[in-house]
């Protein structure tokens, strides 16, 4: 088994869930109604329950006595593996559930075939999960389809979101090197399994909510191989700022 | 079958688990929320293996802590692991826990597919915790905790926490 791939993989899964946590947690206090705040909030607790899980394995598997906390908080940019999609800001609250929704329909099948891996904590990690990843894409569905078919100005914003997201769906299912490999050690998830009924599902709802399924085949990439969008320096840098200041906080 | 069976837990140590409460349901203590897996004193330390009920559920910390001060009590020293797998359940939450859950408020776990009834279908299963009525309608999947939902009743009007079902 190749240590540092196994590492990178778990890395990579890790930090979608932490990066799209921050984006939620940027929220915290200021959802447009008490419940869909504490829905978001709730959400990101998961998320990142999820993250620390993942963390405290990779940490593991690293072996170079480094904590959960080093791993969330004191890596460069350049080493967070986390898809684009997840780090796209908060334009509104219909692009929050826009985002959330194009997120949790790939994430739950994700974890569907991640409870198959042969790792077994990667397997357990799924297995705690994997109904609370359903929970997420019942809300993100949800409101996505209440926007869509809501107003026609929330139509129009939902649209619009939808249309702008969509250039961030296809890396999700990427498979760069360590994923390649971790896939043939039966560890991974084969992300292109599960692509067309991806896309399926979520043109379901789309039409469903009253919105175009968008035809663009432009589609922007990088994230998973550390090269990402201009949003993600500020992420890190609101995220990191306590550790840096305080060294050795615990979270 | 009882609570010592299906988690080890050694005899002796069930008054002190008994002393510690979830930080969130404060009716309820360790034992009846069925989170120790086990607990076992393994020459003069005590080794306890606590599985969390939601990945990101922060009573955990606190749990973890406060065991380590109940048991500091009786100058033992006190070892916590936390174990994921098998995946903490609502199954484990015994009955004495459920009826307190009740009268604290928060309306019990239904089954796993009335609870899918309930929070994917907008069912109407889920008992007012105020006047017993089950003409209530689903507010929000997310509640206070990540493990409960928020319900309102349509005959008392009151809303109130359901605790969601995990399997
Ligand atoms: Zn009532």
């Amino acid at each position: 088994m190749n240590k540092k791939h196994l590492f990178d993989y778990i890395i990579s899964i890790a930090d979608n869930s932490l990066i799209l946590a921050q984006r939620l947690g940027e929220l915290c206090g200021h959802g447009p109604t008490l419940e869909t705040d504490i829905a978001g909030t709730n959400i990101a607790l998961d998320l990142i329950g999820q993250t620390r899980n993942y963390y405290q394995y990779a940490a593991q598997i690293q072996g170079e006595g480094k904590t959960e906390d080093d791993l969330a908080f004191l890596r460069l940019e350049r080493e967070y593996k986390n898809v684009l999609l997840v780090e796209q800001p908060n334009e509104h609250f219909g692009y929050v559930m826009g985002r959330q929704f194009l997120f949790d329909v790939y994430h739950l099948l994700f974890m569907n075939e991640l409870l198959k891996s042969k790792d077994e904590t990667l397997a357990a990690i799924a297995k705690k999960g994997i109904k609370e990843v359903s929970y997420h894409k019942r809300f993100s569905g949800d409101w996505v389809k209440r926007l869509g078919d809501g107003t026609e100005e929330s139509n129009q914003k939902m649209q619009e979101a939808i249309d702008e997201l969509w250039a961030y769906t296809d890396e999700l299912f990427d498979q760069p090197e360590a994923d390649k490999t971790m896939i043939a050690e039966g560890v991974a998830v084969d992300t292109l399994k599960f692509k067309e009924t991806y896309y399926e599902e979520v043109s379901t709802l789309l039409k469903e909510a009253n919105l175009q399924v968008p035809e663009s085949k432009y589609f922007i990439r990088g994230g998973k191989t550390g090269v990402h969008s201009e949003f993600m320096g500020y992420i890190l840098s609101d995220m990191q700022y306590m550790q840096r200041t305080y060294p050795n906080m615990e979270w | 079958m009882s609570l010592t069976q299906i988690a080890n837990i050694d005899a002796h140590l069930i008054p002190i688990l008994e002393q510690v409460n979830d930080p969130e349901i404060p009716v309820l203590t360790v034992l009846d929320l069925g989170v120790i897996r086990e607990a076992i004193e393994v020459n003069g330390i005590i080794k306890v293996k606590l599985t969390p009920t939601y990945s990101g559920c922060p009573a955990m910390d606190v749990i973890g802590d406060d065991l380590k001060i109940a048991f500091a009590k009786l100058n033992k020293k006190v070892e916590v692991q936390l174990v994921l797998s098998p995946a903490w359940s609502t199954d484990w939450i015994s009955e004495a826990g459920l009826q307190k859950m009740e009268e604290y408020g928060i309306a019990r776990p239904l089954t796993e597919s009335a609870d899918k009834d309930v929070l994917l279908k907008n069912a109407k299963k889920v008992k007012c915790t105020n006047c017993g009525s089950k003409n209530t309608h689903l507010v929000s999947q997310f509640g206070s905790t990540a493990c409960k939902a928020l319900f309102k009743c349509d005959d008392c009007q009151e809303p109130f926490d359901y605790f969601k079902c995990l399997k």
